[in-house]
């Protein structure tokens, strides 16, 4: 039991200490030095913001993008990735290279590279006669635009856990999987997804939960905008913060916290049961 | 851990000695000598280092540091360490969450005005009303430092004023005149859209704060038609959306942008894209603060000049210079070294500290502490605010009269300014989102 | 017996084919960016302003490097240092007491997992709460250390980490346990000698995970660190952002040294990334 001991302290007592404490201070009217109790009223104000069902819905789409990218590339890029080719090793780096860089430095990058302008995605699209189109600017872009950096910087983890599986599967199945006349495309169906389930557990899980708390990369590309139209639920809460409504944003934080585990938890037990049972 | 621990302070300690060393010679910005008065102070006092929190925008860091290192000169005792943090509202997040937690360092420079006032300053700050030169620091900069009766703050800066730039050599081409009202700006505008290449009006939305001129500028204009108008709204007696003369700035917003007055970039331009294509000519107007000197002064060395400013018209001209107080440098309540800080302030408030920043930074604007001159010499953006200084024709701005501007103000301009939303349909937003802001002030009528 | 891979020299083509179409790919998509930060880097304050996707007509990397590094009194040199160290130092302490819980959770079957599983969980989900956290680090007298902010990292990164172990735990068969306390082990021999070495392929994972995320992370630092003796790699580049606004040859090129740590980090532990691969995982 003790060995949960080192864990079970530094956890407790920098999280699960503050963070019961902020439950508290999100019933509460928390200025920068007093805080009244106010009942739930934080959380009436923060269902009564204007913009509060965009967000959410805003929530759900990059989740769900780049999550679903996530699983579905990094599992084709695993499987291509542990084929035989040539420069193997290189190509895995480089799909990895992308995770090696912060969110800011991405977040500068990309607004460069973005630009409708001068940018060298639409300068490479102009090339081909196509006229590019403001990827940040429009308010119907703006989120997917995140959204597919996003994915271009995670995948490369997903990869990487998926690699970790396929190279787990030992070579047996595919060579019994052969002598039955199987060819690649059923061997990858019957044997290969089956046995990446684990695998697919953890890439959904962090993918989804990443996703729905995503907030760095939205913040340094687009700050929620062009007016509120890339906001998701963990910007609209950063800003509340920012303008110092500290209760409000930590109920907002709450709810956060409330939506996240109402789909996880659900999911994570599924999930888990699945590989259980095998 | 206990390796970390030792390995930790042993760090901690040489960094502490390099920082007393970047204190003493850091003054990169300006060309103070140290030795010129170094035998002046002759102080046989305790020495003591001050910590100084400060934002990391260019022309108030030279300032601090052209001012600290000029004092250090003097004062061999008194060293500086200077903290920088990033400006914006992830400043505003640090310098709360530094009250908050007692953390905070013994000067920080901070706005005045609403901002100011969200500090919960009788709580937190040290009063300064005892310091030798209160009395030079002029009322109108006061009234945006002081709560109960009681100073918290001493100018660090100059006056700014958030109006029009405009590019001369267009207007002088042209033939145009400085517009007085709306519809004479209008006017040019169409003026420049058909006779130029240049944008009428440069807007540049990627620095969302950017786009908030046109509605705060034109607060001069509202309180030249109603004078009560700050205090009704704190109130809750007015909102932006009952019409003019509050809406005037969101309606303007949209009828630039439907007139097709824009740079086709604005969406993605950046603050320092407009300061150049204002100096440049690439546009007509640049609806933005006189802060923006800076930026041309390094953008644009060669074309400061060409670069001139006007008020924001309203409906009836001559319209007054919606004027903004410099920032601030406050003292936490828990300072260890009360004293010395006070001394520095007051030094802070003389002519002698005005003459060093702007040999640091250049010459920004009007100074608020008695005594304080300009050169001769200035920059035609600041030639051309001095008038309005000189006739008495500036307002302040709304922050400066109320506490409550609401957090997504940036968001709605960018917005409206944009063709996204209405200009009726933003106000009345801008309106539900200052609420949030009264009710966390505590007001009463919200 | 009619399959592509069957035969030896379509499995030629195809590994070529394959292989040359990827690079291609992968070059435009994942490479591109970097060159460009890189020539960008290289460029001239005014070259660089155009932000064109061209070599430098001028170089002047050397000069943009120095002028970095020497910017602010060489603070650059102060964020690496602090960085170095909390990044080691949270991730080694993160890898040893997640690894004791991930093999006891998955292990041993006890009414405490569902509770434990759902701080877990609760860990990934729950955003921290910056004040509250300052208060209880006041408290013990750590706010502003560097080893406050690496137990903070270790706090905030441990739920990451306790899934990946509990995960691959489960592919360690249970009969290696035995067969070592049938020799004798107590449980911390069992767990050191036994178990810690065959989950050598995902404690590399966990280190360049989390290292990468430690060491580019923004917001811990800038709420429990402050201060310039405390500034690390990825506040430089934040302060920068507005320092440098109109010169993005050094803007980039901060953000090409502050990457490149992670780069070299990278490319020595990629070999170990197979290697465990290939020694551990494949006997589960």
């Amino acid at each position: 039991m003790w060995f949960y001991l080192p864990a079970a302290i530094i956890y407790g007592v920098l999280f699960v200490v503050p963070t019961f404490a902020s439950f508290y201070f999100s019933l509460t009217r928390w200025t920068i030095f007093d805080s009244e109790f106010i009942g739930f009223d934080n959380f009436v104000t923060f269902f009564s913001e204007p913009f509060l069902f965009d967000s959410l819905v805003n929530t759900m789409i990059f989740a769900v993008i780049t999550s679903g990218a996530k699983v579905v590339l990094g599992l084709l890029f695993a499987v291509f990735l542990s084929s035989q080719i040539i420069a193997r090793g290189w190509l895995r780096s480089v799909v990895f290279f992308p995770v090696l860089v912060s969110a800011v430095g991405i977040g500068v990058t990309f607004s460069v590279l973005m630009d409708p302008f001068d940018g060298l995605i639409n300068q490479a699209l102009g090339w081909f006669g196509v006229d590019g189109p403001g990827w940040l600017t429009d308010p119907d872009l703006a989120l997917i635009s995140v959204a597919m950096v996003d994915v271009w910087r995670g995948v490369g983890i997903a990869t990487l856990i998926y690699i970790a599986g396929v190279v787990a599967i030992p070579q047996e199945y595919f060579e019994a999987a052969k002598v039955d006349g199987a060819n690649a495309t059923k061997s990858f169906w019957h044997i290969t997804l089956p046995l990446m389930r684990p695998a697919t557990t953890t890439v959904i899980i962090l993918s989804l939960i990443g996703g729905l708390r995503s907030f760095d990369l939205i913040w340094t590309m687009t700050r929620g905008g062009p007016g509120f139209s890339s906001d998701v639920l963990a910007s609209v809460v950063y800003k509340q913060y920012q303008a110092g409504f500290y209760g409000l944003s930590t109920a907002g934080n709450v709810v956060l916290f409330l939506l996240v585990a109402a789909i996880i938890i659900p999911l994570f037990w599924f999930l888990n049961r699945k590989e259980v049972d095998q | 851990m206990q390796r970390f621990n030792r390995r930790g302070t042993a760090i901690a300690a040489l960094l502490g000695a390099g920082a007393f060393a970047l204190a003493g010679c850091s003054s990169s910005g300006s060309d103070t000598d140290p030795s010129e008065s170094a035998g002046g102070g002759g102080d046989t006092m305790e020495p003591v280092e001050l910590s100084f929190l400060v934002d990391n925008g260019g022309t108030t860091l030279g300032s601090v540091e052209a001012l600290t290192a000029a004092y250090t000169a003097e004062h061999p005792n008194v060293t500086f360490a200077i903290e920088q943090r990033p400006g914006g509202s992830e400043g505003d997040n640090i310098v709360k969450t530094r009250l908050q937690t007692g953390e905070m360092s013994d000067i920080f420079l901070y706005n005045s005005g609403s901002l100011f006032q969200a500090l919960a300053p009788t709580k937190t700050l040290l009063p300064l009303d005892d310091i030798a030169n209160a009395g030079a620091i002029q009322d109108t900069f006061k009234a945006g430092v002081s709560v109960e009766g009681s100073l918290y703050g001493v100018p660090v800066g100059t006056a700014m004023g958030g109006a029009v730039l405009y590019n001369i050599p267009i207007y002088e081409e042209l033939g145009l005149e400085i517009p007085t009202t709306w519809d004479e700006f209008m006017a040019n505008n169409q003026r420049i859209l058909d006779e130029t290449d240049a944008a009428p009006v440069i807007q540049t939305f990627k620095d969302t704060w950017s786009s908030q001129l046109f509605v705060l500028g034109d607060f001069g204009n509202v309180l030249a038609a109603d004078p009560e108008w700050a205090d009704k709204y704190t109130a809750n007696e007015v909102k932006y959306a009952d019409g003019p003369p509050a809406i005037n700035g969101f309606v303007h917003m949209q009828e630039v942008y439907e007139a097709g007055f824009l740079n086709e970039d604005f969406a993605s331009s950046t603050f320092p894209d407009g300061a150049r294509m204002v100096a440049l000519g690439e546009g007509a107007h640049y609806p933005m603060l006189t802060f923006a000197l800076s930026e041309i002064q390094t953008a644009a060395p060669d074309n400061v000049d060409d670069v001139g400013v006007f008020a924001m018209p309203g409906d009836s001209g001559p319209s007054p210079l919606t004027t903004w107080l410099a920032s601030s440098l406050y003292v936490p309540a828990d300072t260890e070294h009360p004293d010395a800080v006070k001394e520095f302030l007051s030094w802070v408030a003389t002519p002698e500290a005005c003459d060093i920043m702007t040999e640091a930074v250049g010459a920004q604007g009007p100074y608020f502490v008695d005594g304080c001159t300009l050169p001769d010499d200035v920059p035609r953006i600041v030639a051309d605010m001095l008038p309005y200084f000189e006739a008495n024709n500036t307002q302040p701005a709304l922050e400066f009269l109320s506490p409550i501007k609401g957090p997504a103000l940036e968001q709605i301009t960018v917005e409206v300014g944009s063709g996204i939303r209405s200009a009726e349909d933003g106000a009345a937003l801008y309106d539900e989102d200052v609420k949030k802001q009264a009710q966390q002030l505590g007001l009463e009528g919200w | 017996m009619s399959t592509s891979a069957g035969t030896p020299r379509l499995n030629r083509t195809y590994s070529w084919v394959s292989g040359l179409t990827a690079i291609a790919i992968s070059t435009v998509v994942f490479i591109v960016p970097f060159i460009f930060i890189f020539f960008t880097a290289s460029k001239t304050t005014i070259e660089s302003s155009l932000l064109e996707f061209t070599p430098p007509t001028e170089w002047a990397f050397f000069e943009n490097l120095v002028e970095v590094i020497q910017t602010r009194d060489y603070i650059l040199v102060t964020a690496f240092v602090n960085s170095t160290i909390i990044t080691v130092g949270s991730v080694a302490l993160m890898v040893v007491v997640s690894a004791l819980v991930g093999y006891v959770l998955q292990r041993r079957k006890s009414r405490l997992n569902p509770l434990i599983n759902f701080l877990v969980l609760a860990g990934l989900i729950v955003p921290p709460a910056v004040v509250p956290t300052i208060w209880v680090m006041q408290g013990l007298g750590i706010y502003k250390t560097l080893h406050g902010l690496i137990f903070v990292e270790v706090a905030f990164g441990m739920a990451f980490c306790i899934l990946m172990f509990r995960a691959f735990v489960s592919t360690i068969p249970r009969e290696l346990d035995e067969a070592a306390v049938m020799d004798g082990a107590g449980p911390i021999r069992l767990f050191f000698k036994v178990i810690f070495p065959l989950l050598k392929s995902v404690i590399v994972t966990v280190i360049v995970v989390q290292s990468v995320f430690v060491f580019n992370d923004f917001q811990n630092p800038l709420y429990f660190l402050p201060g310039d003796q405390g500034a690390t790699v990825q506040l430089t580049l934040y302060n920068f952002q507005s320092q440098f606004q109109t010169s993005w040859n050094l803007l980039f090129m901060d953000i090409l040294l502050i990457t490149l740590p992670m780069l070299l980090m990278y490319i020595f532990f990629n070999r170990q990334i197979v290697a465990g691969m290939t020694s551990g995982a494949v006997k589960g």
